[in-house]
């Protein structure tokens, strides 16, 4: 690899090269990291160098406010959770990290949210050129209505890729523990895969842009307990590369995969308007083994959403 | 316990699970039904059959391949000749005129009502659009005789003359007139891809436009060939615009500049004339009409065909 760069390479140009940065030191010391971890959760490292740094993000929806002065940190090539009760906003805030929050003409967004430094709602900053770095997976698998090969395909097609397609539609599947299972029907449509299959086949539609965030909004939620199993394998190879930030209602699987949990829930004013906010956001293990907060021990302890 | 807890109990052991009382509203529905959809179909059919017997008794004094390639169409004068090829000639032209007009206009219509209106003004725009659709094709004939072609004549060059009934003036307006319902049609088709798979597409960094036309419009592309199907169709089928505005000279010509008449404009001019039933020339219209039908049918064909072949199934 050539020497690593100083700065970020701007949102504002369009080179697709994916920066390098350093990740070796674990700059920014978390506390508490003292405790014994128990076997069911992962390695909690300290917060590694910040990918993400919002505060005071607040999101409104005409002029509602669905999300209310949230703050947090988001480490690189870490797995952040984000969970919380339905309707608590943190797919919202998912959306604000890769701006697909623009599609919805009523969403506004104040408070800041920095990508390695760069106001990510910077008015320079072309929302195009945030989502080739910030790739995003949904909750529903929505492969394209196209062959498994162009579904790989597109987003490098579409961001002028020259170069080998055809080694790049195998490498990406490979880095997506999918081409076993695909290799010999590559030209059949996407659509004839599995449930399991497909979101994995979107995970990969994702990696294929090279990007360096992968956003997931409840991806497994519409998959059986086997194919969530395969993508939470996958989703832990992955973190060795990408920086990984998950929206999921199932705890376990917060446990399982991530290494830090944000917990939000959400207020109900004197109106009986809901805010969602951020209550506790910390290491995995702290979260669930000695959360500070009583709303986030009565969620996960079950007695409450 | 009482005597009605009793009796309720009693009754529940002996109710039947066979039907107390016969529905008969619901075979009278079914039967209602049935008779709607039978008598379109019916209709289709007895209009095709009561096609085949003339133009057959057409075909046993004019051969098929006299009418299929002679160039001069004269089978209401004395001196008649059967060869259709000016018709379809005309028929062609006009048509391809209309949709060069209708096809990129309506579905750069559709694109844009689906893809890049804000809601509100696509809440007036397109039931606007359809209103379009609603004005009588005679109208629209009128227009192109009284408006279009002196228009046309301003217009083109000093060179080219145009006569005041002419294939070119028809032909636009007839493109203006089928504009929407093409572009209704494929609007509901756009707006029927789910919305995930735009934002599937989004998310990987690709725009508005190469998502719709990368990803929405091939989705949709069933609807849209059904749309410009339809459109043809129409086109094909078009009688008042072209009768009033094209003219009827059946010449052989394929320069839209000057009268044309289409199969439509002669079956229409035939008819209403005093025609002697079982003449040839009462024949020759049921021969023309089979043979728009016959086109009109293969083109169906074909395209069903084509949207079996390069759709994008996304359920």
């Amino acid at each position: 690899m050539t020497a690593v760069p100083e700065t970020p390479s701007s949102l504002k140009t369009t080179a697709t090269a994916v920066q390098e940065t350093d990740m070796t030191s674990p700059s920014d010391a978390a506390t508490g990291g003292t405790k014994t971890p128990q076997v069911s959760f992962r390695e909690a490292p300290a917060l590694t160098s910040p990918v993400f740094e919002v505060g005071g993000l607040s999101v409104f929806y005409g002029d509602h406010e669905a999300v209310r002065d949230v703050n947090m940190t988001i480490g690189e090539r870490q797995i952040t959770a984000m969970i919380g009760p339905s309707g608590c906003g943190k797919s919202t805030v998912l959306r604000c990290f890769n701006r697909m929050n623009d599609l919805i003409p009523t969403a506004r967004v104040a408070g800041k949210i920095h990508y390695h430094d760069e106001d990510l709602y910077g008015r320079d900053v072309d929302p195009i050129e945030v989502r080739r770095r910030i790739g995003m997976v949904f909750q529903k698998p929505n492969p394209f209505p196209k062959s498994i090969y162009d579904n790989i395909a597109y987003g490098p097609r579409v961001g002028g890729f020259r170069g080998n397609l055809d080694d790049l539609v195998e490498e990406t599947l490979t880095h997506a523990a999918l081409w076993d299972e695909v290799k010999d029907k590559l030209k059949t449509s996407a659509l004839a895969l599995s449930g399991g299959q497909q979101q994995r086949l979107c995970i990969a539609r994702t990696i294929a842009v090279k990007p360096e965030v992968i956003l997931m909004d409840e991806p497994c939620s519409a998959l059986d307990p086997i194919a969530t199993a395969k993508i939470e394998d996958l989703m832990e190879h992955l973190a060795q590369e990408f920086t990984i930030v998950i929206v999921t209602h199932n705890m376990q699987q917060a446990a399982r995969v991530s290494h830090r949990t944000a917990f939000f829930t959400a207020d109900v004013d004197d109106k009986g308007v809901r805010h969602g906010r951020l209550v506790e956001y910390d290491e995995t293990e702290l979260i669930f083994s000695n959360p500070c907060d009583q709303r986030t021990e009565d969620y996960i302890s079950g007695r409450f959403g | 316990m009482t005597a009605s807890d009793a009796s309720s109990a009693a009754g529940a052991v002996s109710r039947s699970l066979r039907r107390t009382r016969p529905r008969y509203g619901e075979a009278v529905i079914k039967g209602m039904l049935l008779t709607a959809a039978l008598v379109s179909v019916a209709t289709t059919v007895g209009i095709v059959v009561s096609l085949i017997p003339p133009a057959v008794e057409f075909f046993r004094t004019v051969s098929v391949s006299e009418f299929l390639t002679g160039t001069q169409w004269t089978p209401l004068f004395a001196e008649k000749h059967f060869g259709v090829l000016p018709l379809v000639a005309a028929t062609l032209v006009i048509t391809s005129i209309a949709l060069l007009i209708a096809i990129p206009v309506g579905l750069g219509a559709a694109i844009y009502l689906s893809e890049y209106a804000d809601p509100r003004l696509r809440q007036w725009l397109k039931p606007s659009l359809e209103v379009l659709a609603g004005i009588p094709t005679v109208v629209y004939g009128f227009f192109a005789l009284a408006f279009i072609t002196p228009l046309l004549k301003d217009i083109l060059p000093s060179g080219w003359t145009l006569d005041v009934r002419n294939g070119l003036a028809a032909g636009l307006v007839m493109g203006v007139m089928i504009v929407p319902t093409i572009a209704s049609l494929t609007e509901d088709a756009l707006s029927a891809v789910p919305h995930a798979l735009r934002e599937g597409s989004f998310a990987l960094g690709s725009g508005k436009r190469t998502t719709s036309v990368r990803v929405v419009v091939p989705a949709a592309l069933s609807g849209i060939v059904a749309a410009c199907v339809l459109g043809i169709s129409r086109a094909v089928g078009e009688t008042m615009i072209v009768l009033i505005a094209a003219g009827v000279s059946a010449e052989f010509t394929i320069k839209p500049l000057g009268e044309m008449e289409t199969m439509t404009a002669f079956i229409a001019r035939a008819a209403s004339g005093d025609v002697p039933v079982g003449s040839i020339s009462y024949n020759t219209i049921f021969a023309v009409g089979a043979l728009l039908f016959l086109a009109t049918f293969v083109m169906n064909l074909i395209s069903i065909r084509l949207v079996r072949k390069y759709r994008e199934v996304y359920e």
